[in-house]
């Protein structure tokens, strides 16, 4: 594994420090901190920031990123598999502490705290729904807040579909603002993007932090009325955190208040549009935050001991590293399910009824979604491998346990009478005579698991169990811009499971007993 | 086991016997209650037209199917898995096994039975005599034998460990007329020169009466009536027997007037 090493040379005034920072590590051992985050980029550049933090802090840091959404994230954090990632408030009412009216701040920090999850201060920018206008028209116009839009009834608004018909999206807004306007359509989020920018439509919806606004050249406008609810990021952290990691926690905390809308726009513009890594951006901010005065008149406050260094690993690294650890996934999960599978197709076959109930659960097992399946996993096995191959596992077993059950079955009457008639005992035929002739369709069946392992561990990627469900999900974070990636991870596990295909026609021809593989002269 | 046989022989003990067997499948009867002694060291045919029950009596005798009631003695005794090594059989494809080679198929159960490679040879060879295979015909799958090869390394497999009773399920259905015609010829010169105990099944009387010296007519699950085909055609015990005999017996005259048969 080749890994490139991308100095980020800020300053060159740091030997004082970076000495300080060596006495402090021989006092006490490295504290160990994961940090989490989701799939977006948003989120994967904040996880990036917080791991630069606390490794400046001294401690041993472990990005575990792009998980597969809040649920996923939240049941690491509660387990410990995470210690620290970065939340939403709005996201934190509505999906963690769902159903429990939790209304203002204060509660809904009780609230986590009793889980034992503490909350940072809002990191300053707010990621919610909102308003965005051409720069030039708003400019044109004099329009700065929603309320503005009240002056010109005539504006043609296009809004992604679920904006537009959902009661907290436009009718909501309309309703609170008195907005007059009449020309509303619902269209594809990204042509409305481009509507607005070539001015055949005058305002869509955005996330307020959506790179979309850089690349479109958007002004977002002022909810002044307060209409859409907040979405403040915020950093979730583990209370048992506090006692092992002060100095890392400290360092996450500084990051409070630092990054507002216009500044995270603009990372994520850096990653999304323009293609730099994510690490490498959130290196460039905390290091350039260092060197400016948060606040007229106060001291420059640093909040780096040493410029953050990202470690970028080379493309053709990450994918040897990725291929691996997708081999590993297929290879133990469908060895497993050939132990299990072989004895209960067996079993079906001898005991009908019994096959029956077989082939009906391993189905059912087929139908659960895999994403939920990992999530349902999630509280007993946590992140990592081993949920993502314990899924697997089972979606391998109704193959398997079908083909051992049709191949056993399909035998002719006669050849399993005269196996009977030859005196021998069940165990016999079954070795001798019942498994090598069912063996061709045996072997189909787990070559049928194995194509679709390939193919189901890409879900590894969102517990963090790597594998090319990395590449793609990355690449569909990224939007337009991570179509590259989304086909590189694709096409490879396209060609590792031609490759899997290849390899077992080979195996058919040591397994499957050659007087099966004859053409009849 | 051929010595155990003539002990019994002497003592005049029946070899196979049926008492009041019965055996339905759902709610056709296939079986009725039936009686029957299979005489030692002849060939009994059991003879009907398809759906008679004449196969379910075979394979009742080997214990592939259980009798609904009634009991199956073998040396006198209720059968039993262990006793089907002292029975062959041969069914109608032949029943080989395709993932083996003749020879594998034929020393299968020797092989399992841990005897040594000079043993199984020996044996091998008593039997491609026997049945004028051609031996490197052994080394052949299934797929590329014919038919009538087929039939051969099926009956050397079920020959292998000497069994006392031979049992045959239409051995030669499947086969096209002229190999049928030399495997009839070559399978009654190689029940003479065994000497053993057969029952073979078919629905031919032209074979049942060439290779047969008992004959059990049976038809709707019973046995019409047992004899010779003489008892059959001076005697028949119901106007069906007459029946049968007349329908087969003028394809029959035919082909002995058109010298086709030996």
């Amino acid at each position: 594994m080749s890994r490139k090493h991308w100095s980020l040379h800020c300053s060159y005034a740091y030997p004082v420090s970076l000495c300080a920072l060596c006495l402090c590590g021989s006092f006490a051992p490295a504290a160990e901190l994961k940090i989490g985050s989701k799939i977006m980029v948003e989120s994967r550049i904040l996880g990036e920031m917080l791991t630069h933090l606390a490794r400046d802090a001294g401690a041993t840091v472990t990005h575990r990123e792009g998980l597969g959404g809040t649920l996923v994230v939240w049941q690491a954090l509660l387990r410990g598999d995470i210690d620290a990632y970065v939340e939403y408030t709005g996201t934190i009412r509505a999906e963690i502490l769902s159903g429990k009216g939790v209304r203002g701040g204060g509660a809904m920090r009780r609230a986590l705290a009793e889980q034992g999850i503490l909350t940072s201060w809002p990191l300053g920018f707010n990621n919610t729904y909102a308003i965005g206008m051409h720069e030039a028209t708003a400019e044109r116009l004099g329009i700065r807040s929603i309320s503005d839009l009240r002056k010109y009834p005539d504006l043609r608004f296009g809004f992604s579909n679920e904006f537009r018909t959902r009661a907290d999206g436009w009718p909501g807004l309309q309703k609170r603002y008195g907005l007059p306007q009449t020309d509303v359509k619902s269209l594809d989020h990204e042509l409305a993007y481009r509507g607005v920018a070539a001015g055949s439509l005058d305002a869509t919806d955005v996330y307020s932090t959506d790179a979309a606004i850089r690349q479109y050249g958007l002004r977002v406008l002022a909810d002044d009325l307060q209409y859409f609810p907040a979405y403040q990021a915020v950093i979730l952290y583990r209370t048992d955190l506090t006692e092992r990691a002060t100095e890392a926690v400290d360092a996450l905390l500084r990051l409070e208040g630092r990054i507002d809308e216009v500044t995270m726009v603009d990372l994520n513009a850096r990653v999304q549009i323009d293609g730099k890594n994510q690490s490498v951006v959130a290196a460039e901010f905390l290091n350039q935050l260092q060197r400016q005065p948060t606040q007229v008149g106060a001291a420059p406050e640093p909040i780096l001991a040493a410029p953050a260094e990202a470690i970028v690993e080379s493309s053709a690294g990450r994918l040897l590293r990725l291929t691996w650890q997708h081999l590993g996934l297929v290879a133990v999960s469908l060895a497993a399910a050939v132990v299990v599978a072989l004895p209960l197709g067996v079993l079906a076959a001898r005991q009908p009824a019994l096959g029956q109930v077989l082939l009906g659960a391993t189905g059912i097992i087929q139908t659960v979604p895999s994403l939920a399946l990992l999530i349902f996993l999630m509280p007993w096995l946590g992140l990592g491998a081993t949920p993502a191959i314990l899924a697997l596992f089972l979606y391998s077993l109704l193959p398997i346990v079908r083909n051992t059950l049709t191949g056993l079955r399909d035998i002719p009457l006669t050849l399993r009478e005269s196996a009977v008639a030859l005196g021998f005992s069940p165990v016999a035929r079954l070795r001798l005579v019942e498994l090598p002739i069912a063996s061709p369709t045996i072997l189909a069946g787990i070559k049928t698991a194995a194509i679709i392992n390939v193919g189901t561990a890409t879900i590894a990627g969102l517990v963090g169990a790597g594998g090319y469900g990395q590449l793609i999900w990355e690449g569909i974070s990224l939007g337009t811009g991570g179509t590259g990636l989304m086909v590189q991870g694709a096409a490879a596990a396209a060609i590792m499971a031609l490759a899997v295909q290849g390899l077992f026609e080979l195996a058919e021809r040591l397994i499957v007993p050659k007087g099966l593989r004859l053409k009849p002269e | 086991m051929a010595s155990d046989f003539d002990v019994i022989y002497i003592r005049g003990s029946k070899m196979l016997e049926l008492r009041g067997v019965s055996k339905s499948y759902g709610q056709a009867d296939a079986l009725q209650p039936i009686n029957l002694r299979i005489t030692p060291r002849r060939t009994t045919v059991l003879l009907g037209p398809s759906g008679c029950g004449k196969s379910t009596l075979l394979r009742l005798m080997l214990g592939l199917l259980r009798p609904d009631s009634g009991t199956i003695l073998f040396d006198g005794q209720p059968i039993r898995p262990e006793l089907r090594r002292r029975m062959g059989y041969v069914v109608q494809d032949g029943g080989l096994f395709p993932h083996l080679t003749g020879r594998g198929n034929v020393a299968l159960v020797a092989h399992h039975l841990g005897w040594e490679e000079g043993r199984i040879e020996t044996r091998m060879r008593e039997l491609i005599d026997l049945t004028q295979f051609p031996w490197d015909g052994l080394d052949r799958y299934p797929v590329q034998l014919s038919g009538g090869q087929r039939q051969r390394v099926s009956l050397m497999r079920a020959l292998m460990l000497e069994p006392d009773v031979l049992l045959l399920d239409e051995p030669l259905g499947a086969l096209d007329p002229l190999i049928r015609a030399d495997l009839q010829a070559d399978l009654r010169r190689i029940f003479q020169a065994l000497g053993k105990t057969v029952v073979l099944v078919t629905h031919d009387l032209g074979e049942a009466v060439f290779l047969g010296d008992h004959l059990v007519l049976l038809r709707d699950g019973r046995i019409v009536q047992e004899g010779t085909l003489a008892d059959f055609v001076e005697r028949p015990a119901d106007p069906f027997v007459t029946r049968f005999i007349n329908a087969q017996r003028t394809q029959l005259d035919g082909l002995a007037s058109k010298g086709a048969r030996p």
